[in-house]
This record gives C-alpha cells, sequence and structure tokens, in this order.
C-alpha cells in the first residue's frame, strides 16, 4: 500500500512541476482559461471519483453544489463585504450541512435513491437560481463579483488565478490520494467491493458513505468558489442538470476506480467543447453516447484500459 | 364559484396531472420489477412518445388510433431496443453501472430529439371536445376524464397481467430472484425486454395524455420523470396501486399548493415531499416490504 502512495506521489510531483512550468511557454491567454476550467473540474471530478468508485454510490447533484459555493461565496463577498478567502470558506461550510442533511437523510436507505434525490436537488436549487431574482440577479447572473487578494496582488489576471487555482487543485488531488491510502479510504473501497461483507468487517456502512459523499460535495463547492471569484460572472445556466452528467461522464470515462481517471477524465473532456466549435451542437449526442459506450465496452474507463493491457 | 368549487376545481385539475405522474410511475415500476434499477429513460419516453405522436398525427396525417397505437409500440421498441443494445451487453452488471447506462441513454435519447426535431415544444389539438361537465359547481373538462380513465385502465391491465398471465407471473419471479428464474429455466434476457417494453408503451401513452393539454418539448421527461419517481416513492416503490396512489395524490397536493400558496412553489414542492418521503417513512404509502435500512 505504501509502495502505491509512493508512486502516486512521484507522478503528483511530475504532473506538479508540469503545471508549474506551463504557462511559461503559452503565450495565448485563451488557453489559460482553459486550463483553469480543467483544473476546476479535476478538483470536483476527484471528488466524485472518491464517491463513485470508492463508496459506490451516484450523485447527478454535484452542479448543485458547486453552484451553493459559486453563489454562496458570491452573495456573501458581493452583499455583505466579506473578504471572498472567507466567503469561500463560509460557503463551504455551508455546502458541508446541506451535503450531511442530505447524505444523512438519504444514505441510510439501501438501493439508489441517492441518484434521484441528488437530481431533486440540483433541479431544486436550479429554479431557485432562476426565481429569486432580488437575490441571485436571476437568468441574466451576477457579475462583478470580486477577485482573491493576497496583500495588495489582485489575483485577478488569468495567470495568476491559474497558479491558485492549480495550487488548490494540486492540493487537493494530495489529499485525496494520502485519504485513498488511508484506512478511510481502505474502508470506502471495501463498501464498493461488497457492503455486507464490509459492514462484517466493521465498517458502519451509512457513516462511510456519508462522509465520501460530504467530503465530494466540499471540493464541488471550492471548485464553485474559485470559479465565481475568478470569473467575477455566474448564471444558472452554468449550474444545471447537464453540467452534473458532464461531471460524472468525465469521471467514468477517466475510471472510476482511480484519481488518476479523473485527471485525465475531466483533463481530457473539458478543453473538448472549448476547441471543437461544432462539439456544441452535439453535446447532448456526444456525453450520452460516449457515456453509454465507456460503460458497455470498458466500465474501467480509460485507466482500466490500461491495466488490462 | 363557492369555497367548495374552488377547492374541487383544484383537485380536478390535480387529479388530471396526477394521472401523467402514476403512469410514470408505473414505468419505474416494472422496470423495479425485473431488473431492480432505476430506469432513467422514463421521462424520455414520454417525451418520445408525445414526438412520435405529434409527427405521425400532423406531419403525416394518420387518423388518431392509428398513430396512437404506432406511437405507443415505437417507444416500446425503443424501449426493448434499449435493454437489447445497452444494457445486456454491458460487462459489468453490477446495478451503479446499468444506473449509469440509463443515464447516459437519457441525455442521448434528448440530444437524439433535439436533432430530429428541434428545440420547439409539439402539441396536438384535444382528441375529444365539447362542454365541460358541471360537479358541484367546479367543471370537470372531458379530457381530464379520459386522462383519469386511461391510467386506471392501464393500472388494471397491468395488475391483471402480473397476476394471471404466465408471462407476467415469470417477470415476478424474475424480481424475486434472477438467478432462481434462471435456473427454472425463465428466459430472464427476453423477460427484462419485456419489462423495457411495457415500461415504454406507459410511457409513451403518458405522453399521448399530455401531448394536447401543455405539449411536450424535448426537455420535458427530465422534470416529469422526476415527479413520477416521487410518486412511486409516496406509492411505495414498485408497488403498482402504490404508483397510482402516490401519483394521484402527489397531482392534488400539488395543485392545492400552486392553488393557496403559489404556483412558483409547484416544483419545488414535490421534490420536497420526495424528501420527507425518504425521511419519515422510505417505503411509502403501500409499500410491500419494509426497505432495508443500514
Amino acid at each position: 500500500m505504501l509502495a502505491a502512495l509512493r508512486k502516486d506521489r512521484r507522478r503528483l510531483a511530475c504532473l506538479t512541476l508540469f503545471c508549474f512550468l506551463w504557462p511559461l511557454f503559452i503565450r495565448n491567454p485563451y488557453y489559460l482559461t482553459v486550463a483553469n476550467l480543467t483544473a476546476l473540474n479535476i478538483l470536483t471530478v476527484a471528488g466524485l471519483t472518491l464517491l463513485i468508485g470508492y463508496a459506490g454510490e451516484i450523485s447527478l447533484g454535484h452542479a448543485g453544489f458547486w453552484a451553493l459555493g459559486a453563489y454562496g461565496s458570491a452573495l456573501l463577498a458581493l452583499k455583505l463585504g466579506v473578504s471572498p478567502w472567507l466567503s469561500t470558506l463560509m460557503a463551504l461550510g455551508l455546502t458541508l450541512g446541506v451535503a450531511y442533511g442530505l447524505g444523512f437523510l438519504v444514505l441510510r436507505l439501501k438501493g439508489h435513491y441517492l441518484v434521484m434525490a441528488t437530481l431533486a436537488f440540483n433541479l431544486a436549487l436550479y429554479f431557485f437560481l432562476v426565481e429569486a431574482e432580488d437575490l441571485t440577479g436571476g437568468p441574466p447572473g451576477l457579475p462583478g463579483i470580486p477577485p482573491y487578494r493576497l496583500g495588495s496582488l489582485v489575483l485577478a489576471t488569468d495567470l495568476s488565478a491559474y497558479y491558485l487555482i492549480w495550487s488548490v487543485v494540486l492540493l487537493g488531488l494530495f489529499l485525496s490520494f494520502n485519504l485513498v491510502h488511508s484506512g478511510e479510504g481502505r474502508a470506502w473501497k471495501a463498501l464498493s467491493g461488497g457492503e455486507a461483507a464490509a459492514a462484517c468487517l466493521g465498517i458502519n456502512p451509512r457513516r462511510y458513505k456519508v462522509r465520501a459523499f460530504v467530503l465530494s460535495a466540499a471540493y464541488a463547492s471550492l471548485a464553485g468558489s474559485l470559479y465565481a471569484h475568478y470569473l467575477s460572472f455566474i448564471s444558472p445556466k452554468t449550474f444545471d442538470i447537464f453540467f452534473s452528467v458532464e461531471l460524472v461522464a468525465m469521471c467514468l470515462f477517466g475510471g472510476r476506480n482511480s484519481l488518476w481517471g479523473a485527471v485525465l477524465g475531466a483533463g481530457l473532456l473539458t478543453p473538448l467543447p472549448h476547441l471543437l466549435a461544432v462539439f456544441d451542437e452535439y453535446r447532448d449526442l456526444v456525453y450520452g453516447g460516449l457515456l453509454m459506450a465507456v460503460l458497455i465496452l470498458f466500465p474501467e474507463g480509460l485507466v482500466g484500459l490500461r491495466k488490462r493491457n | 364559484m363557492t369555497e367548495t368549487g374552488i377547492v374541487l376545481q383544484f383537485i380536478f385539475s390535480g387529479l388530471t396531472a396526477g394521472a401523467i405522474y402514476a403512469l410514470v410511475a408505473l414505468g419505474f415500476c416494472v422496470v423495479e420489477n425485473s431488473l431492480r434499477i432505476v430506469n432513467f429513460a422514463q421521462g424520455d419516453f414520454l417525451t418520445l412518445g408525445g414526438f412520435f405522436m405529434s409527427t405521425l398525427l400532423l406531419s403525416l396525417g394518420l387518423p388518431w388510433p392509428l398513430a396512437a397505437g404506432l406511437a405507443i409500440l415505437g417507444v416500446g421498441v425503443c424501449g426493448i431496443l434499449l435493454e437489447r443494445l445497452a444494457l445486456r451487453p454491458a460487462r459489468n452488471r453490477d446495478p451503479l453501472n446499468l444506473i449509469f447506462i440509463t443515464i447516459g441513454a437519457s441525455v442521448f435519447i434528448r440530444g437524439l430529439i433535439k436533432l430530429l426535431w428541434g428545440k420547439n415544444p409539439r402539441s396536438i389539438p384535444a382528441p375529444v371536445s365539447g362542454p365541460p361537465l358541471k360537479v358541484l359547481g367546479a367543471s370537470l373538462t372531458r379530457e381530464s376524464l379520459l386522462v383519469l380513465a386511461v391510467g386506471l385502465l392501464c393500472v388494471l391491465i397491468l395488475q391483471v397481467f402480473y397476476r394471471a398471465s404466465l408471462r407476467g407471473r415469470a417477470l415476478r419471479a424474475v424480481a424475486a430472484s434472477p438467478r432462481a428464474a434462471a435456473l427454472i429455466g425463465l428466459p430472464v434476457g427476453h423477460l427484462n425486454a419485456l419489462s423495457f417494453f411495457l415500461a415504454g408503451t406507459l410511457g409513451a401513452v403518458a405522453g399521448l395524455l399530455i401531448l394536447p393539454i401543455t405539449g411536450v418539448s424535448f426537455d420535458s421527461g427530465l422534470i416529469l420523470g422526476l415527479k413520477g419517481y416521487a410518486a412511486a416513492v409516496l406509492g411505495g416503490y414498485g408497488s403498482f396501486p402504490g404508483a397510482i396512489l402516490g401519483g394521484l395524490l402527489l397531482g392534488v397536493l400539488e395543485a392545492l399548493v400552486a392553488g393557496f400558496v403559489s404556483s412558483g412553489f409547484r416544483d419545488v414542492f414535490a421534490f420536497g415531499l420526495l424528501f420527507l418521503v425518504l425521511a419519515v417513512k422510505p417505503s411509502g404509502l403501500l409499500g410491500a416490504a419494509e426497505v432495508e435500512r443500514v
């Protein structure tokens, strides 16, 4: 187990080195924007991988947790004048509470109630964001969200945001790798292998599943807050159900049994629509088809393909 | 209009919507009673039924009964295709994996509808006309009566099919234990395909009924599917009478909330109710077995 952790850490170090040097050779700021969005998706999908691949539960509400992080933090900063760092933490706390309540209610039931419950949560939140115009700005969105500041340094440019976002994401990945190689991660893995067997070993399925769910929601919330303060503008359209499906597709495409699957899935699928303009028209078809094809032909995802060979 | 008249009016409109939810809920129950998974594409069967019908009736000019029959059959075949082409060949038989496949199918069907029929909603003229009936001061449209009658007819047919016919009893055997069913020689694959056919036809019937009332657009299936699911959970997931009861109850409660509180809360109310049932009584009103808690 420790050897595996060391291997993951070495790979992560290589990724970190690459990510920190790469912007030095980039002249087009658009690529930086795409890279930042990719990083945020990697963070969210890593959380989702912990939930799907390790704890064996489905969430179609992670766009909702993004929205909680984004709107929560943005509104606190805009309406109450809270510093963006603090508002990010407060939004994170809010998300933890909501996710815990939801998970506590739904995850004590055997069977797949979570998928519909999270979907209902996401839809309800979406309706709320659209309807409560006085608070959220409604469908046109919420402009003018203040950026993060470090002393007198304003992290508003693509490059400075790049280093901030990637630092957070890589740290999140580092912690996740530690976690999956710890007792907690092994308990989750045991759960996805067989709940009855895990319970016999003294693993309380409900408690561990709720923890995995809350943690994955927290990652999504953090990504949402970073997104809001980086782009300075958010609108409900970003956080619809389709985004939740996209995140799940990234997780499964990369491979749900490994955090590297999250890096690969989000890393490959996020830039795709930005690079192929025609893609937008057939978005549903491509994602739906991809999801089915991956699950029918290679349910272990890209990472699993490599292992099989 | 008198006070009772107003309440009754809300109840009538709620029952009409509730019958639609009940039909979607029945589709969830049929799949639950064979493959034991949540078929995420159930709402999209409804949308497909509506689009098939509007094309057959308006673009091809077929007579009403023929168009309806073909549309229902067409969606049933789509259900079989989903089982045969996507679920059966899956290498990983884990329920988690199969549910993900139906999620993919749902998104795919939505994309396909958008591509083939565009983003505009479709509607057809009402099949029955005539002045509404007066009951205690409230008016009940003939359309609502038709919707309710069809909904009740569907649950009757299903009950008889599952209780009395050989195939129906075989389906129940598969639900009880797929392995034991295979051991006594039941064609489990065919029976799963059959249940998806039934789910498709039930979705299509719901689509036909809602088409003249509110019309359908490519994403109608999402909300209606979720409400049908809420109705199924409310009635007791997997139970046919429960699906009908849950659907009608959800429809009526929703209409009363929309009428007396605010119509904006209408959709949120259904989801709130879903959480409440999951929290307080997860086996629903008529759930056969207690849902296992962990």
